[in-house]
């Protein structure tokens, strides 16, 4: 479980979020939803420590992540799994490199395990034979695919995903989204995923926190999110016409 | 003078939360034959036709017949080793690798690639670029005496086969009154230059914040800073040196 209480950060004076509280569950797909520069990837990089927060604590399971020293969040941080926006793989490598990678840096396994390691989160993300293929010769969808298996290479408690359907067709956009749901249930991990995606807020939120103008406004979950009674969020979900006649229905 | 006390910070930056020896033993390794062997041919090209264009024109300027053709070999000996092979090529140095090693920086850092290093727990800035800092200090060096000799052979190809000289006054200048020191001068400066030169490339590079355009502005930064800071290394050991 991750905890967060009281972050604030700024910009230049410009508040970005204000006193943000929440808990993400073990076990289920934490969403955080919101319309664009609502705070949402600044909240993300604050839990993961890519930001470090004006005010407020992270907890992972009780360890305070915010004030640990460097040993102790580079222990927190090798149980973090994450999915970036643009995949981020490494230009250099190759799939299977970009997939090994976080074993040969953090693990001493020998190297057929590693490999034995690597088949197997890639054929869990549905890739097989691509081994050998560099960052630059795979599609989008793919190299999201191969961000998932990087993530989840080292055996994470805890996986991040931010915007992981940005720039791809609905249909691999789906794909995606219930790879992370699976991924979440079968190894018990707390996932955080940041999303302005309703496909996926309706797909797999199990628990969705909304931020609005750097404010969390609602917390629930997908069965509740159509009928919150926060006009914020109804203009945030019911923003086309298939979901207004939803609502209307 | 503020970035300035980022550029330390940096440098101290490398040398905490280092990865296994291992680690950085295969990385140097490979940005070795990055920096090295792929200068070479490069280096190569220049330094000849820098040592042939210092005979050519050294013969040309020493006009009276009261002066011995060996001394055209002895300029250009002299000039090879205490300018041209360590300063020259440290600015081609910087065009060619410190341009690299900024853009590759860059890069990475506004593709999120620097985060996903850091998210693993490890210290990105080590990882990345201590590595790529002692590869120039090894590998400068090196090149720095491959580029003096093409140059002497340079030299010594153009003045013998256009008859400036004979082989044999060629090589009688370039031993005679030689100064050993001057070697020893020589690569105390690339190994500077090399440090100076990688260091801050990587430093413009690694704090690009933006996209494609401010890549292609860090790596002009990286090249005009590191011009700069190689021009002024270079009167300041001159005079602490010599």
């Amino acid at each position: 479980m991750i905890k967060i209480k009281n972050i604030n950060k700024s910009f230049n004076g410009k508040i970005v979020l204000n006193k943000i509280n929440g808990e993400f569950d073990k076990g289920k797909t934490n969403l955080i939803i919101g319309s664009s520069g609502t705070g949402k990837s600044v909240l993300l990089k604050c839990i993961v420590g890519l930001l470090q927060p004006d005010d407020g604590n992270v907890f992972y399971d009780l360890r305070n992540f915010t004030e640990a020293d460097k040993e102790v969040k580079s222990e927190i941080r090798r149980e973090i799994g994450m999915l970036f926006q643009g995949s981020a793989l490494f230009d250099s490598k190759n799939v299977e490199q970009n997939v090994m990678f976080p074993l040969e840096i953090l693990t001493k396994m020998p190297q057929d395990e590693k490999l034995d390691r690597v088949n197997f989160c890639l054929k869990r993300v549905g890739l097989e034979n691509i081994n050998k293929k560099m960052a630059s010769e795979i599609s989008g969808g793919m190299k999201k695919r191969v961000g998932i298996a990087r993530a989840i290479v080292n055996n994470p408690n805890y996986l991040f995903c931010d915007e992981p359907n940005s720039g791809l067709d609905p249909q691999t956009s789906i794909l995606i989204d219930e790879l992370i749901l699976e991924i979440t249930h079968e190894f018990n991990i707390t996932t955080i995923v940041v999303t302005h995606d309703m496909n996926s807020v309706l797909g797999i939120g199990e628990k969705i926190m909304f931020l609005y103008k750097g404010e969390k406004l609602w917390e629930g979950s997908n069965d509740d999110i159509t009928h919150s009674g926060v006009k914020e969020l109804d203009d945030f979900v019911f923003i086309n016409k298939v979901m207004k006649s939803l609502k209307g229905k | 003078m503020k970035e300035f006390g980022r550029y330390v910070l940096f440098l101290e930056s490398l040398v905490v939360r280092r990865e296994t020896f291992i680690t950085y033993y295969r990385l140097v390794m490979e940005e070795c034959v990055q920096i090295g062997v792929k200068s070479i041919s490069l280096f190569v090209l220049v330094s000849t036709f820098m040592g042939a264009v210092t005979t050519v024109q050294t013969a040309f300027n020493l006009v009276t017949p009261l002066v011995p053709r060996f001394v055209i070999s002895q300029v250009v000996r002299e000039m090879t080793v205490l300018e041209l092979a360590p300063t020259i090529m440290a600015i081609i140095f910087a065009g060619k690798i410190g341009s690299s090693m900024a853009g590759g920086l860059g890069t990475m850092r506004i593709t999120e690639q620097i985060d996903a290093l850091e998210v693993m727990g490890i210290n990105s800035s080590s990882y990345l670029v201590l590595p790529k800092i002692i590869a120039s200090m090894l590998m400068y060096p090196m090149l720095v005496i491959f580029a003096g000799v093409c140059s002497l052979l340079g030299g010594y190809l153009v003045g013998t086969l256009t008859g400036i000289m004979t082989p044999t006054e060629y090589i009688m200048g370039l031993r005679s009154v030689f100064n050993q020191y001057t070697i020893t001068f020589a690569l105390t400066k690339s190994i500077v230059f090399a440090f100076l030169i990688s260091s801050i490339s990587c430093f413009k590079g690694y704090f690009t914040h933006g996209g494609a355009l401010e890549v292609g502005i860090a790596s002009t930064e990286a090249v005009t800073s590191s011009v700069i800071a190689v021009l002024l290394a270079d009167y300041f050991l001159a005079n602490l040196l010599l």
